[in-house]
């Protein structure tokens, strides 16, 4: 316990400069991860209040609470400020900033300032989004779908659209950033088979923010530039196509997808093998599967459409394609259950948050097989049973990564122990509370409810499974306001971490915690492999509390 | 509340059993899988728990098990492929006898016409067992046609058709929903498919107005709004006389000749300061915020009916069939 | 393999005699080897940024080709071609700095980067002369667009020879052409404005370059700066390089 009170008071990257200066100007990856961190743990939050409001609305089947525009607003801006706000930024900008370069054994990225800027340019956007809210909104769902978006819509489209466009250049930048850093800046005897899996699967979400985010920033700008100066080019009475639209949205967004869900699985291939004392199952397969998720996830994108009015020949081309990229996800899910067997298990939080993922995942990826299905999409495209698929995987996936790597490395960043039988607490609150919401959800979705509508006054038989589904949300929302409880509350109180809590393999674990300003003072040489748990002895301060 | 629980839609269509198999199909695969993994899970956590003088094995990997749990699933999911494949396929050829209606979609109302001339509002009437083909477009936006009784939907797109076929199976009364976003009533724009026995059906093509038909409801509120003591049908009164208006070419006040189809009437109640027929005063208050959807639909439809003969439906077919 | 810690106390770095070598690069080759690969990465999301423009182009050019090709044939070929040879002279003269810098002439290096800024503006100047034109011939969609003196000069293009005594369908195909000509206007300055942004971007990085290279921060050791900064002055030229054909080179024959 000596060496721990040492360490807390010996300079970090915490307490080598105050001042809010050396905050917003600094250069030090893991500050600009904190400033990440509450900005996107706001945008959450007001998401979060949006979905409470749909929810509300839901619990009876007249549209009573709000007005039909006020819900539509209130979807439209649930999805776009947690997918654009919240999602596609959180585990990259947050966890991924704090630990690639140490996981890699780099004093930094290999372009500091323009990490700083990327936050910038992500704050700009938000609060150009927020003005957008305070200034009515807009409501075109978060898909823009033409031409309701482009010549129907009377609300913020423009602002919306242009806010979206500009955190567009902030996700380029982080992508930019990784993948230069990845080639460039390992340190001595880290080669590519020995990085951490977290750093492979943040690889691979790096190309897709780089590739497919300019094609969303075009369209965007293109809708933008068709309602102010009516160009019509997805206006049919002109010639237009608003099928376009759809193609060239959905050929980021699709691959969008794939950034919120790799870096989480980036996360449970971390967690796994710490708790389980053992190295990854299949590690090359691990990797590569994160690359192919990245390459196939390009060529998919039609599988929203398939009641669009493309042909049955792409159609059947597109469904096809969706099958072999589920092929890759469900390697991991095998290689990490298998990474258990004959493994010494335990079960702290994030080990907790690590079981929901693989749990939630694999109902959300199994049933997006229903949906690659043509002949079983024609009835359940635009339901409820969507809505209920990506929540799984983007929110029991995507969500729980986020918190388990939180919970994982908080030591690491905040020097402080989080209370384990709380965190175990919300974890359990979380996946129960998720269920709850999402699962009558798949029920409403083949029985037809389709989504964005607020009134079901005609379909009362479906207020019962409504019900129970904004029952879970208030769960849910318990689940997620502890940790910020408990956080906050480590950071006065919490025990003091050592450089090691957990006895987990990774650069990152071997500095202190918190890490100095420029993580290692000499570059390590790396001569191990990822994963060499057989070699590692579990630390004797890890008490994990019965 | 909770005496209405249902789990299962009803199916009504010749496409609605191959659907439901195939969705039991995969609810039964992902079940299994799903509680095979948590199985696995499960027991791997109960065998494998951290225990004082046990250490984890190390293992690098095996390629045949990376094999086989690539291949294996990617053989299911072609099979689960295919299988969606044949019903797409099936789903997205209509049959050459099919009998086509057409449907125009718009901002937030379904107009179907039957090629006889029978035109309904929201609403579609079928005789069972028939192939139909629904050859469809929008005016505004994209909307979606959806019943899932008959487990089909299909984009309205505007500027373009699209069509979508079936056959019903079993009489009834079932939802019809606009599936894609498409603005304020989106979740408004819903209707109903009526599958009636092929004898009812006729009947229901053959007789003019049924009762308590939309137009009906039309005729009552025509007299409760008021209308009737500006539209008179015995002498001319302050605002125009509407039998024989709808479907015909009206001149206005500023010189412009516009045709009286449904947006005209719909547009004369709610605003009726934008179009002036000429020689009349602009004197018309506005209704705006004081009918329903319905109850604009039902005007609509009463107006129209003033200009049927009393045998047959009759109606400008011109201007409810989809402009080229 | 030990457990053990790998940091020390941390030291402060020493001072290099370079002083823009950052400290978290081990040396001057790595930091230029991150720079310029984080360039051409750049350049890649690039690419798709004016790939996804291509893309809509592309398919309504196939859409409605006989228009489009009219539509472009009203555009000044004269002033495309000048315009392109003065992007690729600047190319030239960006090359030919990084050269300069190379060779530790200051005087060189700012000589052809001036120019370069000259060939520039005067690309930029020209596009407005253009645009200009476009507006004053009702050329520009939604100011007061019309395709009546299109209709007049390709006749036989788009069709319209032929429907002379069939005055619907001639109504009808006028009623296109002024709709799918306005499309093909409306990509038209979309991808050239988009591409004129890029530009406007490009002379105020290089205007900086410039003053650095006259302040001799540029020397054959390190003048990575200038260096990525003529990537992306190459890149901008051939997003020209692949516009200037597909825009204006349409249907070029004569007599067509």
């Amino acid at each position: 316990m000596a060496t721990a009170v040492a360490s807390m008071e010996k300079k970090n990257y915490l307490n080598a400069e105050y001042g809010i200066r050396s905050w917003l100007f600094t250069t030090d990856h893991k500050r600009i991860a904190l400033l990440y961190l509450i900005s996107i743990t706001a945008f959450f939050f007001i998401g979060g209040f949006f979905a409470l409001l749909i929810r509300l609305e839901l619990l009876t089947p007249a549209g009573d609470l709000m007005s039909a525009d006020m819900y539509n607003k209130a979807f439209t801006m649930h999805g776009q400020v947690m997918v654009f706000f919240f999602l596609i930024p959180s585990i990259p900008a947050v966890l991924g900033n704090f630990l690639v370069p140490m996981m890699i054994g780099a004093k930094d990225l290999a372009l500091p300032r323009i990490n700083l800027i990327s936050w910038y340019i992500y704050i700009i956007a938000g609060i150009l989004y927020l003005h957008c809210i305070a200034t009515g909104g807009v409501d075109t769902g978060w898909t823009f779908y033409t031409p309701f978006s482009t010549m129907f819509s009377n609300t913020r489209v423009v602002e919306a659209g242009l806010a979206i466009f500009i955190s567009g250049f902030s996700s380029i930048l982080t992508g930019l950033n990784f993948v230069v850093t990845v080639h460039r800046m390992r340190a001595p005897g880290m080669t590519w088979s020995r990085l951490p899996l977290f750093v492979w699967s943040h690889y691979a979400t790096s190309i897709i923010m780089l590739l497919g985010t300019p094609v969303i920033a075009i369209t965007l700008i293109l809708v933008v530039l068709e309602r102010t100066l009516n160009l019509g080019i997805f206006d049919p009475t002109r010639g237009g196509d608003p099928v376009l639209f759809q193609h060239l949205f959905w050929f980021y967004s699709h691959p969008a997808v794939y950034i919120m869900i790799l870096p989480s699985m980036a996360v449970i291939s971390e967690i796994i093998p710490c708790f389980s004392r053992k190295r990854i199952f299949g590690y090359s397969f691990v990797a590569m599967s994160s690359i192919a998720i990245a390459a196939i996830g390009f060529l998919v994108w039609a599988h929203h459409m398939f009641v669009a009015g493309i042909s049955v020949y792409s159609a059947l081309v597109f469904s096809f394609l969706s099958y072999l990229v589920a092929v890759p996800s469900a390697i991991k899910v095998f290689n990490w259950t298998a990474t258990m067997y004959k493994g010494s298990v335990s079960f702290s939080t994030p080990m907790l948050y690590a079981f929901g993922f693989i749990g939630l995942f694999t109902i959300g990826g199994l049933t997006g097989l229903f949906l690659a299905c043509l002949g079983l999409d024609l009835h359940v495209h635009d339901t409820y049973f969507v809505i209920a698929h990506f929540h799984y995987v983007m929110v029991g996936g995507a969500v729980m990564g986020y918190l388990g790597g939180m919970h994982f490395w908080w030591p690491k960043i905040s020097g402080r122990m989080y209370p384990e039988s709380w965190g175990r607490a919300a974890a359990l609150i979380v996946f129960l509370g998720f269920n709850l919401t999402f699962f009558p959800q798949f029920v409403l979705g083949y029985l037809g409810m389709p989504r964005r509508y607020y009134d079901y006054s005609h379909m009362p038989e479906w207020q019962a499974l409504n019900v129970l589904s904004t029952a879970g949300a208030t769960i849910l929302a318990v689940g997620y306001l502890l940790p910020m409880v408990y956080f906050l509350w480590s950071l006065r109180y919490g025990k003091i971490a050592t450089d090691n809590p957990w006895g987990a393999t990774g650069l990152e674990w071997r500095t202190s915690s918190p890490p100095p300003t420029f993580n290692f003072d000499e570059t390590p040489v790396v001569t191990w492999e990822a994963y060499e748990y057989e070699s590692m002895s579990l630390p004797e301060e890890v008490t994990l509390e019965r | 509340m909770f005496d209405n629980f249902p789990l299962w839609p009803a199916g009504a269509s010749t496409h609605a059993l191959p659907v439901d198999l195939l969705y039991i199909f995969l609810v039964v695969l992902s079940v299994a899988t799903t509680l095979a993994i948590f199985a696995v899970i499960a027991v791997f956590s109960f065998k494998y728990r951290r225990r004082h003088g046990r250490e984890a094995t190390p293992i690098h990997g095996s390629l045949i098990l990376e094999i086989g749990w690539s291949v294996v699933p990617m053989g299911i999911f072609l099979v689960i492929f295919v299988w969606g494949a044949v019903i797409f396929f099936d789903a997205r050829t209509p049959p050459q006898d099919a009998t086509e209606i057409y449907v125009v979609a718009k901002q937030w109302m379904w107009k179907l016409q039957h090629v006889e001339g029978q035109r309904e509002l929201n609403e579609l009437h079928v005789p069972v067992g028939k192939n139909i083909k629904l050859i469809m477009t929008s005016q505004d936006v994209i909307h979606s046609f959806y019943v899932p009784a008959f487990r089909l939907k299909q984009d309205v797109i505007p500027g373009r058709y699209t069509t979508m076929w079936f056959k019903a199976t079993k009489p009834g009364t079932y939802h019809l929903f606009c599936a894609q976003y498409c603005g304020t009533q989106h979740s408004g724009m819903i209707g109903e498919v009526v599958v009636m026995e092929p004898a009812e059906y006729e009947t229901w093509m053959g007789g003019g107005v049924p009762a308590g038909s939309l137009a009906q409801n039309g005729q009552a509120l025509f007299t409760q709004l008021g209308c009737s003591t500006c539209h008179r049908f015995d002498v001319q009164g302050r605002g125009p006389n509407l039998t024989g208006v709808f479907g015909k070419p009206v001149l206005l006040e500023d010189g412009r000749t516009v045709v009286a189809d449904e947006n005209y009437v719909r547009e004369s109640i709610l605003v009726p300061g934008a179009k002036i027929v000429s020689g009349f005063k602009p004197v018309m208050p506005s209704f705006q915020g004081q009918v329903s959807e319905e109850q604009l639909t039902s005007l609509v439809e009463y107006v129209k009916s003033l200009s049927q003969t009393p045998a047959a439906p009759a109606g400008n077919s011109a201007s409810l069939k989809p402009k080229e | 393999m030990s457990d053990s810690p790998l940091v020390a106390e941390h030291a402060e770095h020493t001072e290099h005699d370079r002083p823009e070598l950052r400290h978290h690069f081990a040396d001057e080759e790595q930091q230029r080897n991150a720079a310029s690969l984080g360039m051409w990465w750049f350049l890649g999301t690039e690419i798709m940024f004016f790939g996804g423009m291509f893309c809509a182009y592309l398919i309504y050019r196939l859409k409605y080709f006989p228009d489009f090709a009219a539509a472009s044939r009203s555009l000044s070929l004269g002033i495309g071609t000048f315009n392109t040879t003065v992007l690729i002279c600047s190319s030239l003269t960006v090359a030919q700095a990084v050269r300069a810098a190379q060779m530790g002439n200051r005087k060189l290096q700012v000589r052809m980067l001036l120019l370069t800024l000259v060939f520039g503006l005067a690309f930029l100047g020209i596009k407005t002369k253009e645009w200009g034109d476009k507006y004053r011939e009702h050329h520009i969609p939604t100011f007061d667009f019309s395709a009546k003196d299109l209709m007049r000069d390709n006749q036989h293009l788009f069709g319209l020879d032929k429907l002379q005594n069939d005055p619907q369908a001639l109504q009808k195909r006028e009623a296109e052409i002024q709709q799918h000509s306005q499309i093909f206007f409306a990509l038209y300055f979309a991808l050239t404005g988009m591409h004129a942004i890029h530009m406007i971007v490009g002379v105020g990085i290089f205007s900086v370059i410039t003053w650095m290279a006259w302040k001799g921060r540029f020397t054959p050791g390190y003048h990575t700066p200038l260096e990525i900064a003529g990537l992306y002055w190459h890149f901008v030229d051939i997003v020209w390089i692949y516009l200037f054909p597909l825009l204006y080179l349409i249907d070029r024959r004569p007599g067509a």
